[in-house]
C-alpha cells in the first residue's frame, strides 16, 4: 500500500488550488497605487552605432513621465558574468561591459537602448514607437555565424575584442597529448560534426518587473520573475546599481516557469528601480512574447566536432571534441560556465573511457545572449556522446545495447574519478538500461516495425544512456573553476509557539512543487501533520541567503539545508525535554512526534516542547536560549549524478519526412524519491522539451541578424499532439552517498537524455527503410531536413 | 473611454475601456480578474482562454467592446458553488496536470469547452483539442490524463496502452 503522506508519498500539490482557481499571484497580476508603465525601446538592427536619440520627440506626448537612455546608466556598473574562465594559454576571458541600456552601440536585435515611462501602458507603447522612429542608428554589418565571427577580425561585436572570442578553453589541457596519442593508436576513429540547435526557453509567463522606492527610508523593492531573488539582489547591488544590499528587497512571487531563463539578472530590473526612484512612483514592466524571444537568454547553440577512438568490438578508448559555443552579444550570468564546466566535465558520459579532451571556443555574435537552459551544457555533452556512440555502432555493425553494456561503468567501480575531473559517487547504469529495455518492450520492436511498415511508415528505435552532474554545487570546487559565488543553500525552520512550522528556504519554486514536497519531509522527520508546515520562499526580506533553484539543486542542496536545520531543532528539543522530564539529555529519544525518556513511558509531544520554548516557565534558561528556530547552511560535498536510459520510437513518413515520436521510455536513477508524482511530472516535462529540441524547435537568425522565429507563429513549440504518453520509471535507485536525503535531482534529466534518443531513432528508421546513406541529420529533424536527407 | 458592461461569472459588471482595450486587459486591469493570463499576444498559447456565451475564446484577440452585453466566464468562475474545485479543476489536481500554473487557467477553460462539445473524447481528440494551448512544464502527459479523467474515462489505463 503506497504511503499517502510523508517521504515517498505522491501527495497532491497544495499550490494547485490557487493556480486552478485563478488566485495565483504572478508579478504582472499586482497592481500598485500610483503605478507607471515602462516600455523598452529595442534595436531593430543587429549591429549598429547609436548616432542620436531625440528624446524631445516624446517628452510632451500624452502621459509620458520620463525617458531613459544608455546615457543615464553609463556611470553605473555592468551586469557581470558569474564565472571567470581562463583560456588554455592561461589568459583570462574577455568580459565586455553589459550595460543596463545599450550605450554607444546596439549589439543584437532587441537590445534595449531606451525606455519610456508613462501613465498608461498604451501611452508608453505609443511613445516608445515614436522614440524608435526618432533614433538614428548607423547600421554595421551583422556578425551572426560563429565560425565566421572568429575568423574575421575586421568586424567586432565589441570594439575592444579583436577576434570576437571570449575564451578558448581546454579541458583538461594537461591530458591533451595523451588523448591525441590514444586517438592515434585507436583501431577505429569515428567522427561526427553536429549542431546543438539554439533554443528559446519560453517559460509561459513572460518576464516582468516592478520597481518601488520609498523616499522616507531610502529602501527599494523589486518584484520580479526570478528563480533566485537573493542572487538577483546581489547582482543588482554589488555589480550594477551600487545600492547597499540591505536597502533592496527582491520578491519573486508566483513565477510561471523558468527553465534557466529567469536565473539571470536583466537590465529591465535595474531600469524599473531607477525609474521608481526618479518618479517617486512604482514603475512596472512586462515583456510581450516577442520581447521574450528577442531578449530572454537563449539556450544551447553549439557546433561540435567529436571524435571517438574505439576497438572493433566497440570499446571506447578516447573522446576528443572541438566546440564553438555562441554566447551572443553579451555575457549573461552563467554563460561562461554552461559550455565549460557544465559541459566539458560530462564528456566521459557514463562510460569507462580512459582518455577525454574537450576544447571549447566561445564566440560573441550579434544575437541574443545565450545561457543555461534546462540541462545547461549537459544536454550538449550527452547529445554529442550518444550520437557518436550510435554512429560507431552503425559503422562497425555493432548492437547499440551491447555496446552500451560493454562500456558502462559497473557498480563496483564507484566512486569513480573520470578523466574530466568529476567523481561519480554511485550508480547502477546496467540496471536502468535493463529496466528501459523491459519497459520499452524492445523484444517486440520488430512486430511494431512491421505494423508501421504496413501503414507505409518507417519505424525506428533510438537509445540514449545518459548521466549528468547536478545538485549545483560544491563551493570549493566551483571556486577553483572560476565561480564568483558559492553555491550552498540555506533554510530556517521556525517552530511557532503553537507548534506549527514555517520553513524559510533559499530555493524558489516556479513549478517544482516545493510547497508540497518540503512539508512532506518536515512532517515525516518531526512526526507531525504536513498541513501544519508552511514553506516561505521568494522574498529576500523573509528567507535566509540562498541561491535559488536551477541545476536540479532545490532538494539536493536546499532540501539538505532544511534537513540539517530540522536536526538542530530536534537536538534542541531534546535538551528542553530532558529538563521538563527530569532526565539526562542522552536518555531522550525522538520518534513519531514525541520526545521520550528511553525505556519509560515519560514523554512530551512536539507541541508541548514548542510551547515550552516560547513560554519558558519550566525551562533551563541558565543554559539554553528560549525559542525554537534554527538555520542551517548546506554546502554539498560533491555534485549529484542522476543517470538513466531512454528509448525512443519514431515513425517517419517517407513521403513528407515528418517525424512522429510514437513511444518514449525513461528508466532513471534519481536516488531517493520524495514525491513520485512530482518526479514523474518533472521527467515528462523534460522529455517534452527534449522532443521539442529534437523535432520542432529552431531559433533562426538570418544573415542580417534578424530573428526569423520571434513569435509562436514561427517558433514551433511542442503542443499536445506532438508528443505521446511517456513511460517513466525511477525504481532503479542508488541513493546519493553524500547528502542526508540521498537525493540526486530530477528537474533536467528529461531534457538531457532525450534528444539523442530521438535522433538515433530517426536515423535508425531511415537506415532500416533503406536510406543507408543518411548518417546524421541536425536537430530539429524537421520534415524538410528529413526529406532532403532521404532524397539527397 | 467608454463604459463597457457585460456579465462575468454570473455578475453584471462594468468598467471603462478604450476602443483598443482587449478583453483580457479589461478582465485583468478593469475588473481585477487576474486569473486569465497573457502568454503570447498572438492567439497562439491559449493562456487567456475564457468562455464568451459558452464558447472558448482567446481573450487577447477580442476587443472588450465587441463582447459588450455577453456572458463571460473566467477561471474565477469555475469552482463549485461551495468553493470546492470544479470537476475539471479537480481532475487537473488529481493527475498533476499543472506545474507552474501559468497556462493552467487557459487549459481548464479549453478543457471545459472541449468536454461540453465532446463529452467522451479519445486521446487523439483531446490532444487535437488542446492544440491551441501551450504548456512548457508538463510535456502534456498529465494534462491529457486530466482531461480524459474529467470525461469519466480511466486515464491511467488509456495512458498505459
Amino acid at each position: 500500500m503506497p504511503k499517502d503522506t510523508g517521504i515517498g508519498a505522491s501527495t497532491k500539490r497544495r499550490e494547485d488550488v490557487r493556480f486552478l482557481t485563478g488566485r495565483g499571484v504572478y508579478t504582472d497580476d499586482l497592481s500598485l497605487f500610483g503605478q507607471a508603465h515602462a516600455v523598452m525601446v529595442r534595436s531593430t538592427v543587429a549591429h549598429g552605432r547609436i548616432v542620436s536619440i531625440d528624446t524631445s520627440a516624446v517628452e510632451s506626448m500624452p502621459g509620458v513621465l520620463a525617458v531613459f537612455t544608455g546615457e543615464d546608466f553609463k556611470d553605473v556598473g555592468g551586469n557581470p558574468a558569474g564565472w571567470l574562465i581562463n583560456s588554455r594559454d592561461g589568459t583570462p576571458m574577455r568580459e565586455p561591459k553589459r550595460p543596463v541600456l545599450a550605450h554607444g552601440k546596439v549589439r543584437h536585435v532587441g537590445d534595449a537602448y531606451a525606455a519610456v515611462i508613462a501613465e498608461s501602458y498604451a501611452q508608453a507603447k505609443d511613445a516608445a514607437q515614436v522614440l524608435s522612429d526618432a533614433t538614428v542608428i548607423e547600421e554595421l554589418p551583422a556578425i551572426v555565424d560563429m565560425k565566421a565571427a572568429a575568423a574575421d577580425a575586421s568586424n567586432r561585436v565589441h570594439d575592444e575584442i579583436p577576434d570576437n572570442i571570449c575564451f578558448d578553453w581546454g579541458w583538461i589541457e594537461d591530458n591533451r597529448a595523451a588523448v591525441d596519442a590514444a586517438m592515434k593508436a585507436a583501431p577505429h576513429v569515428i567522427t561526427l560534426e553536429l549542431t546543438n540547435n539554439r533554443l528559446v526557453p519560453n517559460a509561459m509567463e513572460p518576464r516582468a518587473s516592478i520597481g518601488e522606492y520609498f523616499p522616507g527610508t531610502g529602501d527599494y523593492k523589486l518584484t520580479t520573475t526570478s528563480q533566485n531573488p537573493h542572487l538577483t539582489r546581489l547582482l543588482i547591488c554589488a555589480f550594477v546599481m551600487g545600492i547597499p544590499e540591505n536597502k533592496l528587497q527582491v520578491v519573486a512571487p508566483d513565477v510561471g516557469g523558468g527553465f534557466g531563463s529567469k536565473i539571470y539578472h536583466y537590465g529591465e530590473e535595474a531600469l524599473v528601480l531607477a525609474a521608481a526612484k526618479r518618479l517617486g512612483r512604482p514603475v512596472r514592466w512586462t515583456a510581450e512574447r516577442t520581447e521574450s524571444f528577442l531578449s530572454d537568454a537563449h539556450g544551447r547553440d553549439h557546433v561540435t566536432k567529436i571524435e571517438l577512438g574505439c576497438t572493433a568490438q566497440g570499446d571506447i578508448l578516447a573522446i576528443r571534441t572541438e566546440t564553438y559555443a555562441n554566447v551572443g552579444a553579451y555575457l549573461s550570468n552563467f554563460s561562461t560556465a554552461t559550455p565549460t564546466f557544465l559541459h566539458g566535465t560530462l564528456m566521459a558520459g557514463p562510460y569507462k573511457v580512459p582518455h577525454v579532451y574537450v576544447n571549447v571556443k566561445t564566440v560573441f555574435t550579434n544575437t541574443a545572449p545565450v545561457d543555461a537552459y534546462r540541462g545547461a551544457g549537459r544536454p550538449e555533452a550527452t547529445y554529442s556522446i550518444e550520437r557518436v556512440v550510435d554512429k560507431m555502432c552503425r559503422e562497425l555493425g555493432l548492437d547499440p545495447f551491447e555496446v552500451r553494456r560493454r562500456n558502462l561503468l559497473t557498480p563496483d567501480q564507484f566512486p569513480y574519478t573520470t578523466p574530466v575531473g568529476l567523481v561519480y559517487d554511485t550508480g547502477n547504469y546496467q540496471a536502468t538500461l535493463d529496466k528501459a529495455v523491459e519497459l520499452a518492450d524492445v523484444a517486440g520492436f520488430e512486430a511494431r516495425r512491421a505494423e508501421s511498415a504496413a501503414r507505409g511508415k518507417l519505424r525506428g528505435m533510438g537509445l540514449s544512456t545518459w548521466i549528468e552532474a547536478c545538485g549545483i554545487a560544491p563551493s570549493h570546487l566551483v571556486g577553483v573553476l572560476g565561480a564568483r559565488v558559492g553555491l550552498y543553500d540555506a533554510a530556517t525552520v521556525r517552530v511557532n509557539a503553537t507548534g506549527t512550522i514555517s520553513v524559510m528556504t533559499g530555493a524558489h519554486s516556479h513549478g517544482q512543487g516545493h510547497e508540497t514536497v518540503f512539508p512532506q519531509i518536515v512532517a515525516e522527520k518531526l512526526g507531525i501533520d504536513a498541513s501544519s508546515v508552511e514553506i516561505v520562499h521568494g522574498d529576500t526580506a523573509k528567507i535566509p541567503f540562498g541561491m535559488g533553484s536551477y541545476g536540479s539543486r532545490s532538494l539536493a542542496v536546499a532540501g539538505s539545508a532544511m534537513d540539517r536545520a530540522i536536526d538542530k531543532i530536534i537536538a534542541k528539543g531534546k535538551k528542553i525535554a530532558a529538563h521538563m522530564l527530569e532526565a539526562a539529555e542522552g536518555d531522550i529519544t525522538f520518534a513519531d512526534g514525541k520526545f521520550s525518556v528511553a525505556g519509560t513511558d515519560k514523554a512530551k509531544t512536539f507541541g508541548e516542547i514548542a510551547f515550552s520554548a516560547y513560554v519558558p516557565h519550566n525551562y533551563p534558561l541558565e543554559t539554553l536560549e528560549p525559542g525554537l528556530e534554527e538555520t542551517a547552511f548546506y554546502d554539498p560535498a560533491n555534485f549529484t549524478y542522476p543517470a538513466g536510459a531512454y528509448i525512443c520510437e519514431v515513425e517517419v513518413d517517407e513521403g513528407t519526412g515528418k517525424v512522429d515520436v510514437v513511444a518514449f521510455t525513461c528508466a532513471d536513477d534519481f536516488g531517493n524519491v520524495m514525491n513520485p508524482m512530482i518526479v514523474e511530472g518533472q521527467v515528462h516535462g523534460g522529455v517534452g522539451q527534449g522532443i521539442g529540441q529534437a523535432v520542432l524547435e529552431s531559433t533562426t537568425y538570418d544573415d542580417t541578424g534578424q530573428l526569423l522565429t520571434g513569435s509562436y507563429m514561427d517558433y514551433a513549440m511542442p503542443r499536445a499532439d506532438d508528443v505521446p504518453f511517456y513511460t517513466v520509471d525511477h525504481s532503479c535507485s542508488t541513493p546519493c552517498t553524500h547528502n542526508p536525503l540521498g537525493v540526486k535531482g530530477c528537474g533536467e534529466a528529461g531534457a538531457i537524455g532525450s534528444p539523442p534518443a530521438v535522433v538515433n531513432a530517426v536515423i535508425d528508421a531511415l537506415q532500416r527503410g533503406g536510406h543507408t546513406h543518411v548518417k546524421h541529420i541536425d536537430m530539429p529533424v524537421s520534415p524538410n531536413r528529413v526529406w532532403q536527407a532521404m532524397n539527397a | 473611454m467608454t463604459k463597457v458592461t457585460m456579465t462575468v461569472n454570473g455578475k453584471s459588471v462594468s468598467a471603462e475601456a478604450e476602443g483598443r482595450t482587449l478583453l483580457v486587459d479589461y478582465l485583468r486591469g478593469g475588473l481585477g480578474l487576474t486569473g486569465t493570463h497573457v502568454g503570447c499576444d498572438t492567439s497562439q498559447c491559449g493562456a487567456c482562454v475564457v468562455h464568451v456565451d459558452g464558447k472558448a475564446v482567446k481573450a487577447c484577440t477580442v476587443f472588450a467592446m465587441d463582447v459588450m452585453g455577453a456572458e463571460v466566464r473566467t477561471i474565477e468562475g469555475m469552482a463549485n458553488a461551495d468553493g470546492s474545485l470544479g470537476l475539471v479543476q479537480q481532475a487537473f489536481q488529481d493527475h498533476h496536470g499543472l506545474q507552474c500554473g501559468f497556462c493552467t487557467p487557459g487549459m481548464v477553460m479549453t478543457t471545459a469547452a472541449l468536454l461540453a462539445e465532446n463529452p467522451r473524447p479519445t486521446e487523439a481528440q483531446v490532444r487535437h483539442g488542446l492544440e491551441g494551448n501551450i504548456c512548457r512544464c508538463t510535456g502534456y502527459h498529465n494534462i491529457v490524463k486530466a482531461v480524459l479523467a474529467a470525461s469519466g474515462q480511466d486515464a491511467d489505463a488509456i495512458a498505459a496502452e
